[in-house]
């Protein structure tokens, strides 16, 4: 029973196809900000995996700059997230319409 | 054997996390779901050998991030469920047929180009961490600065945005009032350059 790259590779997809599933059913900004996240955790298993089978750092120097990547947008989005909802009392996304998208 | 089992496990324990993380209605159950989530995944890590990533996994994900969306959580209202209206099924049918042939690509893609030459190769002799300072700090060093800069702008951009007026609520004031609190807070700065 031996894990190869496709397990760790079907893996990585599943928990991508989870964090689509909530990008699109969410509408509550902070649930959808928790989505990305998962998103963004996914890709990183599947560039460790490639890092250790293939055996080349490049995988995991590009999981380090997705964790930053992940960091700031946390850091900027919540920060964006708490002006809103002091301004509207709501942080749901059907309600965001004052750019008349 | 022993892999096999530790992947499988926290296989099945990440997939019910982020389960739980995506369909429940509660912002606290997600939040703690995910937490957990983020600390199975750097099992993976470890299994792989990076164990320098899994480390940074642990510290920043479930230290800082995790712990940013607590404090945030302290100013939205969590305690009510989350209600979500569904609307245009269309649109979520066409998304997930664009998503689904991506997800093709991205699998298929490391498995086709079976050619590929490693740049930097694993050398067992040294340690996880040391290599990885060796890799970053030699052929990474410019995207690492760039890194540490954007996190700088991030630092600033999240305290500029969340601490500005904390002492007023912008929730219970008219649009009338917030416009005239710009006004007279640009009033005092053009009165400041006059001195």
């Amino acid at each position: 029973m031996e894990i190869t790259l496709t397990h760790y590779l079907v893996l990585s997809t599943v928990l991508f196809a989870i964090g689509l599933i909530g990008v699109m059913r969410r509408k509550n900004l902070l649930m959808l900000f928790f989505a990305t996240e998962i998103l963004l955790n996914a890709v990183n298993i599947g560039m460790a995996a490639i890092s250790h089978f293939r055996g080349d750092y490049t995988g995991q120097m590009f999981a380090f700059f997705i964790i930053a990547i992940a960091a700031s947008e946390v850091a900027v989005g919540l920060g964006l997230l708490i002006v809103w909802y002091k301004r509207t009392g709501k942080i749901d996304l059907d309600q965001m319409t004052s750019m008349r998208g | 054997m022993f892999e096999a089992i530790a992947f499988y496990l926290f296989a099945a324990l990440t997939i019910i996390m982020f389960t739980i993380t995506v369909m429940t209605s509660q912002a606290l159950y997600a939040l703690t779901a995910m937490a957990a989530g983020m600390i199975f995944i750097s099992a993976f890590f470890f299994i792989l050998g990076a164990d320098f990533l899994g480390a940074i996994q642990i510290i920043v994900y479930t230290g800082a991030v995790m712990a940013i969306y607590a404090f945030g959580m302290m100013f939205f209202d969590t305690t009510r469920n989350v209600i979500e209206k569904r609307s245009n099924p269309q649109f979520v049918v066409v998304l997930g047929g664009l998503a689904a042939v991506l997800v093709v690509f991205i699998v298929l893609a490391p498995i086709v180009t079976t050619n590929l030459n490693a740049n930097y190769p694993i050398d067992l002799a040294v340690g996880n961490t040391q290599a990885i300072g060796m890799v970053l700090f030699t052929k990474y060093l410019v995207p690492f600065e760039l890194a540490a800069v954007m996190l700088l702008v991030a630092m600033i951009a999240g305290i500029v945005l969340a601490g500005k007026k904390m002492d007023k609520s912008l929730t219970l004031m008219a649009e009338e009032d917030i416009a005239l609190m710009h006004a007279s807070s640009a009033t005092e700065i053009t009165q400041e350059e006059a001195y």
